[in-house]
């Protein structure tokens, strides 16, 4: 009691983080919470990397050479479901603690302590998830998508799994709801909603994807449990069930979910590409409707996913105009900013480099998907490793590429220190050109009729799959830069930032000092009526 | 750098050739389906190619000419109505004209009326049953031995010495060449997919339902292909072989078959 | 809203299988006795209708069709049998899972009675004929001319097993 006392007493002003562990674990500064979201993320990934990298080490010639069918089947799980909701998602929602209230004045986010619950959810979620590989039966192997009957199958896991994937729903569920609140209910007075950054209207919508899509999933995997354990049948055929019925549900949220982890580096890359092309970004609106259009699409295309299944002609038709038409509301952003960047005066430091690979390469997982959407085409597509290059091609050089860019542009911020450039250029070249010696070869091998998910190939797939395991440990070593560059940024040992860090960009996140005050905007900033956010 | 890559991709793309192990695009098949299948493929690549060949050509243009270190002075322009809609309604037109292609080609694909020849596919895991409806012809189709063999962790067996390493299988599914084969597709576990590229076919196996399909061969050959739906430890250890013959012999092939049949329900063979 | 959605995810469920219903999506048909069908043959209209058999995860049963097949009018009220036979020494249920291809045919086929809306309880060894009597719906469009039934068997006491599964092939009879 005495001690809140004199904490009240205490200078509010200059009362900065407490010491210790306890600033970590009681966290309720947005700053702290999203450091450790994005230091989470980062170990996530090389978590996930790791397990990429076991898969790629087999595959790297035909014969098994390291490990068994079930263990390599365990590998492709794990690394889907870390890399999905321990890598990308928390890199985004740890973007969002950091810049969300510094963009739109606000001193914090609205629910600090669900932010800190939504936070160490997340440990205790992987930690039990990774456990499974201790278990007997091993972790689980029948892919991400946990389709049943073979799902029903897994060993001691089984219950694990479902139970650490409700708890990363419902730390993204908090997330979004945080999130949701704060925009909405804190702006600085002046911001309208149209006057938001990009990256701030990117992560409204899609924390109401969260919120629409995570519950849905909770519920499929519930029903996943009851089915094991407490005899309903829900996709038990011997029951009346139906096991397709768990793929049109989960696709329900999966397709929604594909938009969650692209839809925040869309905002990334729409602040940078203004900056360093020294012009506003083009479309600021039509950015937004856009993004909402892909929002709104993205819940009624889901059985894409599944052409093969044996679906009437009339829904195959209706799923396959519906996913064509995600093309367009895409395709002006990427029109936009290649608009932004005309006439503009460019610079080519490591944000902007890692933000034009996100445009490139983006937009020919765009094409392939595109492609995977003509349903004859599909047929051949489904399920083979045209479709692992088409989504890594999204996932990597898209949402990956976007956080990377996002942690070169805001470091100095909340450092006070640049990075070393040169070093961030190393980095970016090598991971772009491992990326594509990674992921391209992957199209011709599914064309070629090699299916996903086999431990082991027929000889005539050598080739490729041997330069892409090339490119793949090539990849991975390069992401160690990337861990020395940030290491030595927080260290403080670059040159000092200034206030503006960068030649003139446009946001209120620039107008604090650098490194960022453990708190800011106690009062709310000024927002003249004529100021262009953005 | 990145048009460099494209280049040597390209390269190799056209080099590939020359490797008959470097197949790099769909195969185009051995009926009128997969023939079309290949095509509407390509026209969908060439319209990404030229839609690429434009939007990269604008990028490129404005990195090269649009930087600071050329003098390139920032001018201030945020919209532009006209360009916005001009971006939005080009593309929903390109997009019409791929859409009516593959809407006919997939009502054809969906036409299993009038077969010659109806079978039934089981899958297992991890193997694949077939039954000739209404002939008493039936049987398992597993990995072939030399594989089998060859597939186990460090065997000491190189794969590149087994011929058609894992593409292989004791029992055929033998089928008429120019006969229309409807295919009946359930599972007896898991979801299984029957996929067969150069038939341009690949349906899933779903336990407790009867998926529909069907294809009809032009040409005499064997065709390989794989499961390609996850279905456990060995989901990639059940290859599918069809091989293609003359009517004749197929008739021939049909009546030594008969009676060797092994209905599902004894599978085991333990059970009698 | 997140609360909504869940309970949501669950509403899918019947969703999804009033959905399959009207539309037979799925090649599922009605699991209960259709009511008021009408009956009357169109003697004009044949359809080929085939029976095909399946035991799941290697279900101790023989399991086949009287007939591999049959022709049919619409409207016209018909009766098929199957037979399966209780391949071990101890009591057995099964439930027989129904499906037809094509998947447009589903809401036309309807059953006015079938050995598949309830469990079957098979003695040790027992042999059972099962009958279903159904009707196509002459409203069925033209262009279907081949309908294929399906029944799977499935052994219930799987539904109720929870140990993690693998299909083993032999149930050895004991
Ligand atoms: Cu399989």
């Amino acid at each position: 009691m005495s001690g809140a006392i004199a904490n009240a007493h205490s200078k509010h002003d200059d009362h900065g983080p407490v010491k210790g562990w306890r600033r970590w674990l009681y966290a309720t500064n947005h700053k702290d919470i999203g450091t450790m979201y994005l230091v989470f993320s980062l170990v996530m990934f090389f978590c996930g990397g790791l397990m990429a990298l076991i898969i790629r080490t087999e595959l790297f010639t035909p014969g098994l050479q390291f490990v068994d069918p079930s263990f390599f089947n365990q590998m492709t799980t794990m690394h889907a479901l870390i890399m999905v909701f321990g890598a990308v998602m928390p890199a985004f929602v740890g973007l969002a603690n950091w810049m969300i209230p510094l963009m739109i004045g606000a001193p914090d986010m609205a629910l600090p302590r669900m932010n800190n619950w939504s936070f160490w959810i997340l440990p205790v979620a992987f930690s039990i998830l990774g456990s499974t590989l201790f278990m007997s039966g091993g972790a689980p192997a029948g892919g991400w998508t946990m389709y049943p009957p073979l799902v029903l199958q897994t060993g001691d896991a089984f219950p694990f799994l479902i139970f650490s994937v409700h708890l990363m729903g419902l730390s993204s569920i908090m997330g979004a709801i945080n999130v949701i609140v704060t925009i909405v209910n804190m702006r600085a007075p002046d911001m309208t909603l149209l006057k938001m950054p990009m990256f701030v209207w990117t992560w409204l919508i899609t924390a109401y994807l969260l919120l629409a899509v995570m519950p849905v999933l909770a519920g499929a995997v519930t029903m996943l449990l009851t089915d094991r354990f407490f005899g309903t049948s829900f996709f038990l055929a011997a029951g009346g069930g139906d096991p397709v019925m768990f793929q049109h549900i989960f696709w329900f949220f999966g397709h929604p979910e594909v938009y969650i982890m692209i839809l925040p580096a869309f905002g990334v890359v729409s602040e940078i590409i203004p900056t360093f092309s020294r012009k506003p970004l083009f479309g600021h609106d039509s950015m937004v409707y856009a993004a909402s259009s892909i929002a709104f699409l993205s819940f009624i295309v889901w059985a894409h996913h599944m052409f093969t299944v044996g679906m009437p002609l009339t829904g195959q038709l209706f799923f396959m105009f519906a996913t064509m038409l995600i093309a367009v509301p895409t395709g002006v952003k990427v029109f936009n900013w290649t608009a932004t960047m005309w006439k503009g005066a460019m610079t080519f430091e490591t944000p902007m480099l890692f933000s034009l690979s996100f445009l490139f390469l983006f937009t020919i997982g765009g094409f392939s998907g595109l492609m995977l959407a003509i349903v004859p085409a599909d047929i051949q597509y489904h399920d083979s490793y045209f479709v692992v290059a088409h989504f890594h091609y999204v996932l990597v050089p898209g949402s990956i590429f976007g956080v990377m860019a996002a942690v070169y542009y805001w470091m100095p911020k909340w450092t006070g220190h640049y990075y070393n450039e040169r070093l961030g250029k190393i980095h970016f070249w090598l991971s772009t050109i491992f990326v594509n010696v990674t992921f391209f070869p992957m199209h011709f091998l599914g064309l070629a009729g090699m299916p996903r998910r086999i431990p082991d190939y027929a000889t005539q797939f050598a080739d490729f799959n041997s330069i892409a395991s090339a490119g793949a440990i090539g990849f991975g070593l390069s992401q160690l830069l990337f861990v020395y560059i940030v290491i030595q940024c927080v260290r403080k040992s670059g040159a000092i930032a200034s206030q503006e860090v960068w030649d003139k960009p446009r946001g209120l996140e620039w107008t604090v000092p650098s490194p960022a005050p453990y708190h800011t905007f106690e009062t709310p900033p000024e927002v003249s009526p004529g100021a262009a956010f953005p | 750098m990145i048009r460099k890559l494209c280049t040597s991709v390209l390269a190799l793309l056209i080099a590939g050739d020359a490797f008959a192990d470097w197949a790099v695009n769909m195969p185009k098949g051995v009926t009128r389906l997969s023939a079309e299948t290949y095509e509407i493929h390509m026209v969908v690549f060439w319209w990404c190619v030229a839609i690429a060949v434009v939007v990269f050509g604008a990028m490129i243009w404005s990195l090269i000419n649009h930087r600071k270190s050329k003098g390139a002075v920032p001018s201030q322009f945020s919209h532009s109505m006209i360009a916005e809609v001009i971006w939005t309604t080009i593309p929903v037109i390109i997009l019409l004209i791929m859409a009516v292609p593959s809407a006919e080609l997939m009502i054809k694909l969906e036409d299993t009326r009038d077969p010659d020849l109806t079978v039934v596919i089981t899958g297992y895991q991890w193997k694949w049953h077939y039954a000739y409806q209404g002939e008493d012809v039936s049987f398992y189709s597993t990995l072939a031995r030399p594989s089998m063999a060859a597939r186990r962790r460090n065997s000491g067996i190189d794969p590149s010495t087994v011929e058609n390493y894992l593409l292989d299988v004791d029992n055929r599914l033998v089928v008429p060449k120019g006969a229309k084969v409807r295919v009946l597709l359930t599972s007896n576990d898991v979801i299984h997919s029957w996929w067969v590229p150069e038939l341009a076919m690949k349906k899933d196996a779903i336990p407790g339902f009867m998926n529909e399909t069907w294809f009809r061969a032009e040409v005499s050959g064997v065709y390989r292909g794989q499961c390609a739906e996850l279905c456990g430890m060995d989901h990639g250890y059940m290859p599918v072989v069809v091989e293609v013959v003359e009517r004749e012999a197929f008739e021939v092939w049909l009546e030594n078959e008969k009676g060797g049949a092994t209905p599902v329900a004894t599978a085991s063979g333990e059970l009698k | 809203m997140a609360v909504a959605m869940f309970g949501f995810g669950f509403l899918l469920v019947p969703i999804y299988d009033a959905f399959c219903e009207v539309t037979g999506f799925g090649g599922k048909t009605a699991n209960e006795a259709a009511t008021n069908v009408a009956v009357g043959a169109d003697q004009n209209r044949e359809i080929k209708l085939e029976f095909v058999t399946t035991v799941n995860e290697y279900a101790p049963w023989v399991f086949r069709s009287g007939v591999d097949g049959m022709t049919v009018h619409p409207g016209g009220l018909y009766e098929a049998t199957f037979i399966a036979r209780n391949l071990t020494d101890s009591h057995k249920v099964a439930q027989a899972v129904p499906s037809v291809a094509p998947q447009q045919a589903a809401t036309y086929f309807k059953k006015l009675e079938c050995f598949c809306f309830t469990t079957q309880e098979f003695a040790p060894g027992e042999e059972k004929e099962m009958p279903v009597r159904f009707i196509i719906d002459s409203k069925i469009p033209d262009y279907i001319d081949t309908i294929t039934l399906s029944y799977t068997f499935f052994d219930t006491a799987r539904l109720t097993d929870n140990s993690p599964h693998t299909a083993q092939p032999g149930h050895k009879a004991r």
